[in-house]
């Protein structure tokens, strides 16, 4: 097998809040490899999205070690991390965080304006992401003439238009009805199948977690038990 | 590495509203800026293009006007045959005038002003490029007869052709009206002088007015008539002799434009820092969510800095708007030396509109330092909550 994609190593993270510590994750070890999808469950408050921040590079341990794509996130500096995450994360939000003034298009292109592509081949690229969401006939609507399920599609073209290592997902269907999450996981699920994009996703929806090929579980801070799905094959490059 | 302008543009335009106020209240200190900096501008230009390079002008040691000067028929006798002094065949270009003061109303208006009378010789056409009767005839010479400059006539009650007006016991009738491009006595009355000279029973003079050969004779005949202790008098070339007059006037409007402005400029800053915060607090989350896509702290310092720079241009240009109907107004004020009148138009100049668009750019900047570096200071994780 490969070298893993992401390696958690006994991360702990601590918050202090009025006084009070709080153990957001204890002690986590984690590994994905390229090709994994993971839903990662658990009650709120148990540190889910705390871990996804982490591994995104836009919060810090407080003991461990987070390497992706072989590199220690720990000794990055701020500015190493924004450029680093632009090339290797996609980040799917719950509330979708579309910027309101900028049409779909433009959305989508964000990311690559941090890149060297040129306007032509971001046009490309951002018209191959819209498109992979089946969203090209609203290239140029702005997020309130789009509806819920419609923005997080923007949202995954955004995450996926610099062709990223990792996509991470937090509750991405959380704002949705059921059959717009339904489309978002079909959409994850595809990214996952046909384009080997490791994903890791938060979520609360037992269903939506099914779309995924294993499910862990994290428990006031703890990771918990391993369910691998028995149809679920790796698929190694 | 910069989030594009057209992000900026477009959340200028989503809060049309929050945006024109602050953007209006920007416009409204550069517009006063300009206001007053075009006054003290058009004192300048007029001022300065009064005196002719080669010409001197004598005054009595100590004046710094020629209203508090006087000069006697020996010392204009003395100066003129000096050598450096320009001749027209054997004439020597010289003249010596005579300066009285009148009161009169302003049209429209009950309360009115000084108004400067000169007394002049023949050769004061010759010495003042420029001059040029528009209506009516000159003066006859040792009548009490007088031209009027066109737009003192059109300022001031009784002084159009056919009015008569009093100097002391003696009345003089307008028979012409004079412009002459734009130059410090197109506030004036002219005379001839030897009739205001028995008019107001004076026999000499207030100044005497010479054409000098050049450049070098002009520096040694002013040293040698202010060195001379016999004669109590001082020379100076006509440019300096205006340039300082216009020196106390426009300086202290200059002054009062720098001084109100600078305090406009601190409330229109605030009002900036105000909508600026606004802002950063609304899009909060946004910034976040930019910060996640790999946008730097620096670039969204930078985006926030620029977008109230925009604001603050568009405010900028609002003034200039406001400001520029000025360049058509005519006015007067009374010289500061003199107390007298001096027209004058507003000029709201080319450089001056740069300044206040630059003027306006730094309101904006300053005022959004602190918010913008705010919005570039927040933790991810905590901008995301919000
Ligand atoms: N920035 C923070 N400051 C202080 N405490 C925090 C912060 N972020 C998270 N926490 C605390 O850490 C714990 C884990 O939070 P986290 O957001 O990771 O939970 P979660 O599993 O994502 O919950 P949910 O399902 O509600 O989103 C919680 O107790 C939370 O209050
Ligand atoms: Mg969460």
């Amino acid at each position: 097998m490969s070298e893993p994609i992401v390696r958690v190593r006994n991360v702990t993270k601590r918050f202090v809040r009025d006084g009070f510590e709080v153990i957001a994750l204890d002690q986590v070890d984690l590994e994905l490899y390229e090709g994994d999808f993971l839903a990662l469950m658990g009650p709120s408050g148990s540190g889910k999205s705390t871990l996804l921040n982490l591994l995104a590079g836009i919060d810090r341990v407080t003991e461990g070690e987070v390497e992706v794509m072989g590199t220690q996130l720990t000794r990055m500096s701020e500015s190493q991390l924004a450029t680093w995450r632009n090339a290797h994360i996609g980040y799917i939000f719950q509330t979708f965080n579309l910027v309101p003034v900028l049409t779909a298009f433009e959305n989508v292109e964000l990311p690559l304006l941090l890149t060297k592509l040129s306007k032509a081949e971001r046009r490309r690229n951002v018209e191959t992401a819209l498109d992979l969401v089946g969203l090209s006939d609203r290239m140029h609507h702005q997020p309130k003439q789009l509806s819920g399920g419609q923005e997080q599609r923007v949202a995954i073209a955004r995450a996926i238009v610099t062709d990223p290592d990792l996509i991470l997902a937090d509750e991405p269907t959380g704002n949705l009805d059921a059959r717009s999450g339904e489309e978002i996981m079909q959409i994850l699920s595809t990214l996952n199948h046909e384009l080997n994009k490791t994903i890791m996703l938060v979520t609360h929806d037992p269903h939506a977690a099914s779309f995924a090929a294993e499910q862990r579980h994290l428990e006031k801070g703890v990771l918990t038990e391993v369910k691998e799905f028995a149809a679920r094959q790796h698929v190694t490059v | 590495m910069a989030l594009p302008l057209k992000y900026n543009i477009r959340n200028i335009v989503v809060r049309k509203g929050s945006t024109l106020a602050t953007a209006f209240t920007i416009g409204l200190t550069v517009a006063v800026y300009l206001m007053v900096m075009a006054l003290a501008r058009g004192i300048d230009l007029t001022l300065s293009s009064s005196g002719d390079p080669l010409n001197m002008i004598v005054l009595r040691e100590g004046s710094t006007a020629e209203l508090n000067s006087s000069v006697t028929r020996e010392n204009f006798n003395d100066l003129m045959y000096l050598d450096g002094v320009e001749r027209e065949g054997d004439k020597p270009l010289a003249t010596a005038e005579l300066i009285t003061l009148i009161y009169k109303p302003r049209k429209g208006m009950s309360q009115g002003s000084n108004v400067t009378v000169r007394g002049v010789g023949s050769m004061s056409f010759k010495l003042r490029s420029g001059f040029q009767t528009v209506a009516g005839r000159l003066f006859q010479p040792g009548m009490t007869e007088a031209v009027v400059s066109k737009r003192i006539a059109e300022r001031f009650q009784g002084l159009d052709i056919g009015d008569r007006f009093r100097i002391q016991t003696t009345d003089y009738t307008v028979v012409g009206l004079f412009d002459s491009a734009g130059k410090a006595f197109e506030s004036e009355i002219w005379v001839d002088s030897n009739s205001l000279q028995s008019t107001t029973k004076r026999d000499g003079y207030s100044s005497v007015l010479m054409r000098v050969k050049d450049q070098n004779a002009l520096t040694a005949l002013s040293k040698r008539i202010t060195d001379d202790p016999k004669l109590h008098l001082k020379a100076v070339s006509e440019r300096v002799f205006y340039e300082d007059q216009q020196g106390t006037a426009s300086g202290a409007l200059k002054a009062l434009a720098v001084f109100i402005s600078f305090i406009m400029a601190v409330g229109a800053g605030f009002a900036g820092m105000n909508t600026m915060y606004a802002a950063v607090a609304r899009r909060t989350k946004e910034i976040g969510t930019l910060r996640v896509l790999g946008f730097s702290r620096f670039s969204i310092l930078a985006s926030f800095l620029l977008e109230s720079v925009a604001i603050a241009l568009i405010g900028a240009v609002i003034g200039i708007l406001l400001a520029l109907p000025l360049n058509f107004i005519s006015t007067g004020t009374s010289n500061w030396v003199t107390f007298s009148e001096i027209a004058f138009n507003f000029r709201v100049t080319a450089d001056l509109m740069l300044f206040a668009l630059l003027f306006g750019g730094i309101i904006g900047l300053v005022g959004s330092l602190l918010p913008s570096i705010r919005a570039s200071r927040f933790k991810i994780v905590d901008a995301l909550r919000a």
